[in-house]
Formats: structure tokens, sequence, C-alpha cells
């Protein structure tokens, strides 16, 4: 077990000009469950990539314990890798699958077999052990890949988007799995996902990425409470938290009828190019007018919940961060047993202690 | 077809909204949509008219060789007297099989030459598979300055007619010493053959998933393992198919025998079974009733070759290691 510790890490691709890593610097605690999230091409798996030395590190140093990895290859490093697409070795039985890198390594046949069976034991596998992958359901082969990597005992696990082959049920399942498995074992785990609810629900800290750039990096909590910029606010969260550019008055910024209250040094612009960021379920929905007024376009039912989908009336008021030129509604959660009729108008007011101000040209939250 | 495509095109437009999900939707679509051009294309082949002619071709292939296989176990008169589709009314006799085995007439025993056959071929076959396997790992997985280049070199070397190459080689083999000697023919075989074997290998190689190497390079494994263990397992219905098809080769080959060895078939000799055959029949042909038999003998060892490699074509062998 060890920390691990990206230092101005960054890595460009051969006929690039934009680093496809820029500078990344996280530092890993001992035992921790860090989860890389970001959109596609965000260099999230890159940065795992090079963290295993399958990819080349340009710039900046990688250390794994207090030891510089950085020009390692893979095999000195002591990590283990869990595959997007498992990779398992197709002509080699499950047992032999998981005990690979013990042979490489000249452990003992007893001892292997040891190693495996209890692996096996820990994953349900004792009944799979001599058949060959082809023989096992998806979840089953995802289960042998963690074996894989659990065998060698490692100091780091890295996980590429392990899950993403997975049914969405069996997904959910395995996720929990996962994560109380690497609590028991206690082993530092880098785990790269697209999927926000999958970096939520297991990471203890997620790092975002976007274009290379780590945005922030925090526990779930952290960056769902207080997002770091626009960015972090739009991608954490389902449904994503409503971005609206509101204008501006003498004293804060105009949502609706509510007026929020801006430090002094911005009121002093005016108030301008100012992004309010409230969660759909941080607002009040009431038909007083009070807030902002909304058209109802659409309702979501999920039987306890409702989501309100709107369009604010007034044309000043535009929602940030779609990234298709479709205008983005406005959500509001509302109780499922009380919505209201779809085209009527309704306002909404935010629980102040739960409002996002952001800057609209920088992005950075105030 | 044309009633299955609108909805996975709709799909496919509600996927880029979607982002990432539109990835995971495409790529089943991609390959319905390939499977089922696949799908057209044996139905196409699937007709009776094709059948009928596959038939006839099949005949018109076999006919001759069985025509040869009767021939071979009748009587010098009565091949010489009938045809072999009249030899229900004339006796049979293996006494053609005797004659070229044990020798006669002054005819070498061909039992020698099958050995020298087999010294031949069995090394000009492992020589070029063992190299290009080698070399297509290289150039499908190790990255080096002027990769791209060499490989298309390689293979631009197919081109060259391999009789171009024959009389230089013979004065080389001279030269140096080996001129006449197995070796000058298992080089010579080698040679002609790396090209094809090489580019046949290096795409069966890139076939194999990257994030398989990748695994393995994790776990501790250098390149003479991954080449070892993880590749070479898997390209087994390659390096089967390539044998087969240069043991044909090699076996069959007359021209690089002929000339690498001057024409010297006589006892003692390192002659293939082809020169034999070549002389069976004699100068003036007066022979060529041995000359059916002999061919049988030659054709019977690929056919036991093919039968007994033809297990490893076996399909789906990278099924369950990867997924998606």
């Amino acid at each position: 077990m060890a920390t691990v510790r990206f230092d101005e890490a960054t890595r460009v691709y051969p006929g690039n000009d934009t680093p496809s890593v820029n500078k990344l610097n996280i530092d890993v605690q001992d035992g921790e469950f860090l989860v890389l999230v970001g959109p596609s091409g965000c260099g999230k798996s890159t940065s795992l990539r090079m963290l295993a030395g399958l990819e080349e590190v340009n710039d900046g140093k990688i250390w794994i314990g207090d030891r510089d990895v950085t020009d390692l290859s893979p095999k000195d490093r002591d990590v283990a890798m869990v595959f997007q697409n498992y990779a398992l070795y197709p002509h080699m039985s499950v047992a032999d699958n998981m005990g690979f890198a013990l042979k490489i390594a000249g452990v003992d046949k007893s001892e292997i077999r040891k190693r495996v069976e209890e692996a096996a034991n820990i994953l349900d596998l004792t009944a799979y052990l001599e058949r060959k992958p082809k023989a096992l359901s998806g979840g089953q082969r995802q289960r042998v890949a963690m074996g894989r990597a659990i065998v060698r005992s490692p100091q780091v696990f890295l996980m590429d988007e392990p899950l993403s082959n997975l049914d969405a049920k069996l997904r959910v399942q395995t996720r929990t799995q996962i994560a109380s498995l690497q609590r028991r074992l206690g082993v530092t785990t880098v785990y790269v996902t697209h999927d926000q609810v999958e970096a939520m629900t297991m990471g203890d800290r997620i790092a975002l990425l976007k274009d290379g750039i780590l945005q922030q990096c925090a526990t779930p909590r952290e960056m769902y409470d207080s997002p770091a910029n626009l960015f972090v606010a739009g991608f954490i969260g389902s449904p994503a938290m409503n971005l609206v550019a509101v204008p501006a008055g003498p004293d804060g910024a105009r949502f609706g009828s509510h007026t929020v209250p801006l430090p002094r040094e911005r009121s002093e612009h005016g108030g301008k190019g100012v992004v309010v960021g409230v969660r759909p379920e941080d607002v009040e929905v009431t038909t007083n007018p009070d807030g902002l007024e909304l058209t109802v376009d659409v309702i979501e039912e999920l039987g306890a919940d409702a989501y309100v989908y709107g369009t604010p009336t007034d044309p000043e008021v535009t929602l940030e961060g779609g990234d298709d030129n479709l205008a983005k509604p406005f959500i509001a959660r509302v109780d499922g047993r009380n919505v209201p009729a779809k085209g009527s108008k309704i306002f909404v007011y935010p629980k102040s202690e739960h409002l996002h101000v952001f800057d609209q040209a920088s992005g950075k939250r105030i | 077809m044309s009633t299955a495509t609108p909805p996975p095109v709709s799909a496919a437009v509600a996927g880029v909204a979607v982002g990432e999900a539109a990835r995971e939707d495409a790529l089943p679509r991609k390959k319905r949509r390939r499977g089922s051009a696949a799908g057209n294309a044996a139905k196409s082949v699937t007709s009776p008219w094709a059948s009928v002619i596959a038939i006839v071709m099949a005949l018109a292939w076999t006919t001759p060789t069985f025509g040869l296989l009767v021939t071979s176990f009748r009587n010098q008169a009565d091949i010489q007297e009938t045809g072999w589709w009249q030899a229900l009314s004339t006796p049979f006799t293996l006494s053609n099989y005797s004659a070229v085995l044990s020798g006669a007439e002054g005819q070498p025993p061909l039992t020698d030459f099958i050995v020298n056959s087999f010294v031949i071929a069995i090394p000009a076959v492992m020589l070029p598979l063992f190299l290009a396997s080698l070399a297509a790992y290289a150039f499908a997985w190790i990255d080096f300055p002027f990769r791209n280049l060499l490989f298309v070199a390689v293979f631009a070397l197919q081109i060259v007619p391999l009789q171009i190459a024959l009389l230089p080689l013979v004065t080389m083999y001279q030269n140096i010493g080996i001129g006449g000697t197995y070796w000058s023919l298992w080089l010579s075989h080698s040679a002609f053959a790396l090209p094809l074997a090489v580019f046949l290998l290096h795409n069966f190689m890139k076939e194999i998933p990257a994030s398989l190497l990748e695994a393995a390079r994790v776990d501790g494994a250098g390149h003479v393992r991954i080449f070892f263990q993880v590749l070479l397992p898997l390209i087994t219905p390659a390096l089967a198919s390539f044998g087969i098809f240069q043991f044909l080769w090699v076996w069959n080959d007359l021209l690089v025998a002929i000339t690498m060895l001057g024409g010297n078939a006589g006892n003692g000799s390192n002659a293939p079974l082809t020169m034999v055959l070549n002389n069976i029949s004699g100068t003036l042909g007066n022979r060529w009733y041995l000359l059916s038999a002999a061919a049988f003998i030659s054709i019977a060892v690929p056919v036991v070759v093919f039968l007994s490699l033809q297990r490893y074509f076996v399909r789906g062998l990278l099924a369950g290691g990867t997924k998606g």
C-alpha cells in the first residue's frame, strides 16, 4: 500500500499541440479511493495509463509511495489494473488468468494456488476456476478481472471504467461490491469513470477533469455543495444544477423578483456577467409571484418526486451549460403528489443557503 | 433490412445528444449493420445456382485425380490398352507401388527420397514460421523508427518473382560453401516464404486487442513472455494455415530443388521426391505406369499433414477475453 502523487504530470500525444493531460497535480492518500471523472476525451484514462506506465509522461513526475516511477516500466511499478474490456487471456483458465502475474514473479506453485483460491473465495468464483473466460457471463468475467488484480496484492489498484460493460442492474450491484471490497482490502485505488453517479457513490475523493486540466479534487460532498467552477457545477449532480445567467441590479444579481447579494467588488461592476446556480432540490415552487417565473414544459414523474422542466418567461434570463445549442430548461424538484399542470406559470424561489454564484467570464465560483 | 433501418438511425440521433451514451449505442448498431451485410452475402451464395456451380467445379477437379488413383492400381499392359474408366474389367495390382518403393528397373528406391523431402520440408516450414512470427510481433506491437516504411518494403518483396533470385542465390551458396546442401534449400525456401508470412501473421497479431498485451505488461511480462505465452497461443490458426501452405509449397517444389541441387537425383543424393518423380517416367516416357503410383505416394503426405493440422483451425480463439 502506498500513496500516489501526480506532480505536474503532462502527456502530449505526438502530433497534438495541446496536452491531453496538462500539469496534473493530485495527491492520493494511502488506502484512499480516488475517482477520476470527466466527459470523454478529458484525459482521465490517459492519466490512469500514465500511472500504470502504459503511457509516456512527457513532463512532470509520478510517485508511488516514495518511489519516482515516472520512467519505470509497468512491471516495475507494482500496480494492478482492471481494464474496461476486462482483457482476460482467452486461452487460459480462470485460475491461470488470476495467477499469471504471480507465475511471472516466480511465486511458488502451491502459494499461487492458495492465493488464487483466496481471491476466488472473496469474489465468489471458486466454482469457475477451471473454466475458460469464454464460458463465463459478463459479470463473472468482470470479477475475474478484479480477481487478477487482488491476487497480486499490489500497492495500487487501477481501474479503467470496469463497470461500463455491465448491464444497468449489475452495474449498481457491482459498484457497491467494488467499493466495499476496496475498503476491506485497504489498497489505494484510482478509478476512472465517465459516470458522475459512480464517482459520487464510490469515491473517497473525486478528481474532475476537463480538456486535460484538473477542475476540482474534493470529497463527493464538497464537490456537490461547493463546486469550484461552472463546469463542476454542471457535471456533478443528476439532474444537473440550474445555471442561470441573470441580469444585475445595483444591489446584486436579480433572480426573478429575488435579489442575490454579491460581494462588494462584484457589485461595483454592476453585477454584470454573473451566473447563479441552484440545484433542482434547492428551490421552492410556489404560485405566489415570488422568485423566477417559469412556464412549465414537461413534468417527469418519478413516484415520490417529480421534476418540473420549465422555461423562464423573462427572455433576459438564459440558462447556461447546454453542450448543444438547445435551450436548456430550468429543472425543479417538487413533491410527486402535488405537481403543477403543464403549461401553467409557476414561480421558483431559491433557498439562499444553497445558492452558488459564478463569474460568467472565468467560470470561477464567487 | 429496409424495415429494420429506421429505429437504429433515430437511436443514433438521440445518442449524439446524450454524448457519452452515444458511443455505446453506436457500437452495436454498426456491428448489426455489418452483420446483416454479411448475411446478405451469405444468402446470395446459398442460391441453388451457386450450389450447381460448386458441384461442377468439384467434379472437374477431382475426376482426374480419381483417374490417377485408379491407374496406379493397374498393370502396365492394361494402362496402355484401356482407359481408367474401364478398370473394372481388368485386374487390380499393387505391383506399381512395390516397384517404385523398392526401386525397380535401375530406379533408386523411393523411400530414401521421401525421407529427403521431409528433411527439406520440415525446417523449411519451421524456420520461416518462427522468423516471421517474431518479425510480425515487432511490426505489430513494437514502435521503432521507420516501422511502416520497413513493413511496406518487406511486403513489396512479394512482387519480385523468385526466379530472378535463383541464379544469384546459387552463386552465393557456392561461394560460401553450402552449394548443393540442404542448407541451400532451407534458406531459399525460408527467404521466399518470409514476405507473405510476415504480412499474414502481422495482420493476425494486430487483431489481438491491445488491452490484452497491456494487461500482460502490467502483470509483469516482458516481450519474450508476451510473445510466447499470450500471442502465440492466440494465433495458432494463422500459424497452422501458413504452415500447411508452406509445407505444400516446399513438398511440391521442383524448380528450387533442381536449381540448388544441380539436377542430380541419383542414389544417395539430397534430391527431394519431386525430382525423382520427374525422372521416373524415364527419358523416353517408357515407364510412366510407375509415375501414377509414385505421384500418389507423394500426394499422401500433404493430405496427412493437412488433416492433422486442421484441428488448429479453431474459430473464436479470442472469444471471452475482452468485451466491447
